[in-house]
């Protein structure tokens, strides 16, 4: 366990809807130690972007209600949700920076995007016009884009999506934060992309030493970066664990279903999905929220108040009775990992 | 921009759900604007209507006795103009030449102009062409101008603004419902009424209108309200109702000249106009609301 | 160049509505019901006279030889000759135009210096204070007539509270501000109500975007996120509305001239229409179509100017 660098604890966040109150993230708590990889994995709904949005403070403040505590323990251990709007802009990109996941709007679009990456690496340097410019050439060229110094006077409908999306690694770079939040960075990108992307980003961070919280719906791409891993599903985390561990033996139904919907190579048949859908946030029934979709299930799991359940040490856990009866998936062997 | 932060979950719950509710309760209130602009409008129609049971006298029978009275004088509720002819009544009567231009005139550009905006985009190609030239074209007129001309070479009176308008204002329909239509006609359910063989007639009138026709309808409601002002001013410049027609405009345009001794006479016309507009404004808000929900 | 590469295009797009544009105003006079001379001279119709009022427009000619003519003559820079003024109608139309392009940019500006502020505020702070009272506000404004609500201010202003002059155009630069306020304010009134529906809109629109959040994440300044980004982007689409409303406000002129007794085209229309001085109002509704056509390419200028990816765009 390395020295803790965020720690996340009881995190909820209600959103205040015309259909009701919204439990997006009902009660998460995880730590990311320095130079880790965390990944939150999960379907759409479960949680796992809200939880980043809130952890940075972007949650539309007029519906979103939030208790717990976010603690980033550098410069004193000071919680994230209770600090003042000064506070969190001084953390933000130099201490704490996000990607979202659609490129193609997560930039202006009337401004051109050298000056964009100018804009980042202004915001907590003092530099003159020419070595600020400089340093964005070098960033984007970091990042792994062709002829940066031209590239700059481009607009963002210019780019290709991958392209785009490296520009946005650069500006979150920008001023060397030491935790980077990736919101499905790769999912509005073709694979080959992705893999690129994928490798960029890993690449970066055996470079700084940052850690990142990276959220993504495909369990293929979270394996292959990650250290833990999070399984996120109605607004509760349902398991965690180092990521070849949670990856080869899951210790929760739900986590199991998402490894065996995961298409592999050489597998022919039928696609498992996973049959019904997950419950509504609003009005939240009592008892295992994955109890309806769970093949393990029985009367006793319908009604018990859930609560993560040590397996093997206080960083492996899953929210599940009948933890040990989940069976390994077959084709998710050690030797596929990463 | 932090959300609220609160110390404990129970709180929690209880804070988010008194937000919720109260988010109910703002839905219910946009509701109330369209009543609100239909009761103002019924109003206005009902007393105009009624003018003969509610005031005694007609609107132009001169009393030379009692010229320029103020408002609140007794017989007469909001006072004379020069002639000593009562305001009131000149309003009522008044109103029914102008609410029957913005109905009349709205409602014979909005069905012609949405037909020809219908047909034009669903047929495309070289009718879409023609009609797109003369959008631009009639655009490249200052409207209040195009009309005036128009009443020029006509001659100024009540029908002739009719034509004018007829000729004028048909063109903003046709735009707002062709583009609607090109949009439209590329649809699924489009598509599959071509491929079940449904004809051309029938898919545009009886599949694409009714599904496109939220746009103009709502127009048509900030339409009536300018053509209710355009009716005044033309009124106002002479060139619409004539003398001793009461309508609001004129009434308007003859109080200007007693402004310094009987502010009423130029001011009370207008509180009509505005009433009126204000009651098609809340309308137009809520039919807009009610057929495009989400849009606050 | 590569930013405005369909200007070409767009050029010839306008001389095909500027020419369509003297063929609507040729035929204005075409509409008159009977015979124009009579129209025209009325009472002191003679023979002689009619006789010449025929030759100098033409018709007696075929239709399209009459078309030829009026063209010829406007090309020559002439709109024909006003029997009221007995003068060119050119000569008399080039007078009134000064108080109608000063009043017209007076609104202009005034109209954005109202709309912008209040329509971007009443969108980021959605709900409260601000929004509320604007749209009270501005729904109330846009019922109101432009011409009585000069009336109005010339009540308020002029008659109980004399801080302006109730008409007139005034002298010299500060005059003209100082005269033209109040017509101006009225104008810019009546235009405000669309423009700060419209900024409102687009600017909560606007806030829910992806990149709002990028800025924000940057660790930048609020009111930086609110200029650079938020502002910059919502206020494109006020611009395409404040292009097409134009037509309003110019629409808004020829009343308010008329209130105010501003000596501009405004009032020579109208004043043309009652003197039955046909020329005239055939050359007024020609120089407003012309101004109307020019804003609107301007209008095309500025929106290529702020958003690169309109510039990019071949035909309209």
């Amino acid at each position: 366990m390395t020295t803790p660098l965020l720690t996340v604890r009881d995190l909820r966040s209600y959103l205040a809807t015309d259909q009701g109150v919204v439990r997006a993230v009902d009660g998460v708590s995880f730590t990311v130690g320095e130079a880790e990889i965390i990944g939150i994995v999960g379907e759409s709904g479960s949680g796992k972007s809200v939880t980043c949005r809130t952890i940075v403070g972007l949650m539309p403040a007029g519906m979103t209600h939030i208790s717990g505590e976010v603690i980033y323990h550098p410069h004193g251990d000071r919680n994230l949700l209770t600090a003042r709007q000064s506070e969190l802009q001084a953390l933000r990109g130099s201490q704490l920076a996000m990607i979202f996941q659609d490129p193609m709007t997560a930039l202006n679009p009337v401004v051109n995007v050298g000056d964009q990456v100018i804009e980042a690496v202004q915001a907590h340097a003092k530099l003159s016009g020419g070595e600020a410019r400089s340093r964005a050439v070098s960033l984007l060229r970091r990042v792994g884009i062709p002829a940066p110094d031209q590239r700059m006077r481009d607009y963002p409908f210019q780019f290709s999506g991958g392209m785009l999306q490296r520009a946005l690694i650069a500006i979150a770079l920008a001023s060397s934060p030491r935790l980077l939040l990736a919101d499905e960075p790769t999912t509005s990108l073709d694979v080959i992309i992705q893999d690129q992307i994928l490798s960029l980003l890993l690449d970066l961070q055996q470079d700084t030493g940052m850690s990142m919280i990276l959220v993504s719906h495909d369990l293929a791409v979270i394996s292959e970066v990650c250290d833990r891993i999070l399984v996120m599903y109605a607004g509760q985390v349902v398991e965690e664990g180092p990521a070849a561990d949670v990856i080869t033996t899951p210790r929760h139904p739900y986590t199991r279903a998402l490894l065996d919907a995961v298409p592999q190579g050489e597998q022919r048949g039928q696609l498992r999905s996973i049959t019904g859908s997950p419950p509504s946030l609003i009005d939240v029934p009592g008892g295992c929220r994955f109890a309806p979709r769970c093949r393990l299930a029985t009367q006793e799991c319908l009604s018990w108040e859930t609560e993560l359940i040590e397996i093997s040490g206080p960083g492996r856990l899953a929210r599940c009775l009948r933890h040990d009866e989940v069976e390994r998936s077959p084709q998710w062997q050690a030797s596929d990992s990463a | 921009m932090s959300a609220g932060w609160v110390a404990s979950p129970s709180e929690l719950l209880m804070k988010a759900a008194t937000r919720a509710s109260a988010r109910r309760r703002s839905t219910v209130r946009r509701r109330l604007t369209l009543i609100a602009g239909l009761a103002m409008l019924f109003l206005a129609i009902a007393a105009i209507t009624l003018a003969p049971i509610l005031v005694s006298q007609p609107p132009n029978t001169i009393d030379a006795l009692n010229t320029l009275a103020p408002p609140l004088t007794p017989g007469h509720l909001l006072g004379t103009d020069q002639f000593g002819r009562d305001v009131l009544s000149r309003i009522l009567y008044g109103g029914r030449i102008d609410l029957a231009i913005a109905f009349g005139a709205t409602i014979v550009t909005l069905v012609g102009g949405t037909f020809i905006g219908l047909v034009a985009g669903y047929l495309g190609g070289r009718w879409d062409s023609v009609l797109m030239r003369l959008v631009d074209l009639f655009f490249a007129f200052p409207f209040l101008v195009l009309v005036i001309a128009i009443i020029a070479m006509l001659g100024p009176s009540i029908f002739n603004m009719f034509v004018a308008i007829w000729i004028t204002s048909w063109v903003a329909y046709a735009r707002i419902q062709r583009a609607q239509t090109v949009v439209a006609k590329r649809q699924q359910y489009v598509l599959a009424a071509r491929a079940l063989g449904y004809g051309h007639l029938r898919v545009m009138f009886r599949h694409i209108l009714p599904n496109t026709a939220s746009a103009v309808i709502v127009f048509s409601m900030v339409d009536a309200i300018g053509n209710i002002i355009l009716a005044a001013s033309l009124g106002f410049l002479g060139l619409g109702a004539q003398p001793p027609s009461p309508e609001w405009g004129t009434m308007i345009a003859d109080g200007q000249n007693y402004i310094l001794s009987a502010w009423w006479l130029a001011t009370i016309p207008g509180l009509a106009i505005v009433f009126v507009g204000i009651a098609f404004s809340l309308i137009g808000d809520g039919l807009a609301d009610l057929l495009r929900p989400g849009d606050r | 160049m590569s930013r405005f590469g369909s200007l070409p295009r767009r050029l010839v797009h306008v001389a095909i509505v500027l020419l369509g544009i003297t063929l609507v105003t040729f035929f204005l006079l075409r509409l008159i019901p009977g015979d124009p001379a009579l129209a025209i001279l009325g009472s002191s119709y003679t023979h002689a006279r009619a006789q010449a009022i025929d030759s100098g427009l033409g018709l007696n000619r075929p239709i399209w030889s009459q078309y030829g003519l009026f063209m010829n003559h406007l090309f020559h820079g002439s709109l024909g000759f006003s029997y009221f003024y007995h003068e060119s109608a050119t000569r008399v139309i080039l007078n009134h135009i000064p108080p109608t392009l000063f009043l017209i940019a007076y609104s202009a500006v005034l109209a954005a210096l109202i709309s912008l502020p209040i329509g971007f505020f009443a969108g980021l702070r959605r709900g409260r204070a601000v929004d509320q009272f604007s749209r009270v506000f501005f729904t109330l404004s846009f019922a109101m007539p432009a011409f009585w609500l000069g009336i109005i201010f010339i009540l308020i202003f002029s008659v109980h509270l004399p801080v302006f002059p109730i008409s007139g155009f005034g002298s010299g630069l500060i005059g003209h501000l100082y005269y033209l306020f109040l017509p101006a304010l009225t104008i810019a009134l009546s235009f405000s109500t669309v423009l700060v529906r419209s900024l409102r809109t687009s600017t909560i629109t606007t806030l829910r975007a992806e990149f709002v959040d990028t800025a924000q994440m940057k660790g930048i300044a609020w009111s930086q996120v609110l200029r650079r980004h938020v502002f910059r982007n919502a206020v494109l689409a006020v611009v395409a509305v404040y292009g097409v409303n134009l037509a309003y406000l110019i629409s808004g002129t020829v009343l308010v001239e008329n209130v105010f007794s501003l000596p501009g085209l405004g009032t020579l229309l109208v004043n043309s229409v009652t003197d039955r001085d046909y020329p005239v109002v055939q050359g007024v509704t020609l120089v407003f179509a012309v101004l109307i056509v020019t804003i609107n390419l301007l209008t095309d200028v500025v929106q290529a100017a702020l958003d690169p990816r309109v510039g990019q765009e071949i035909g309209t």
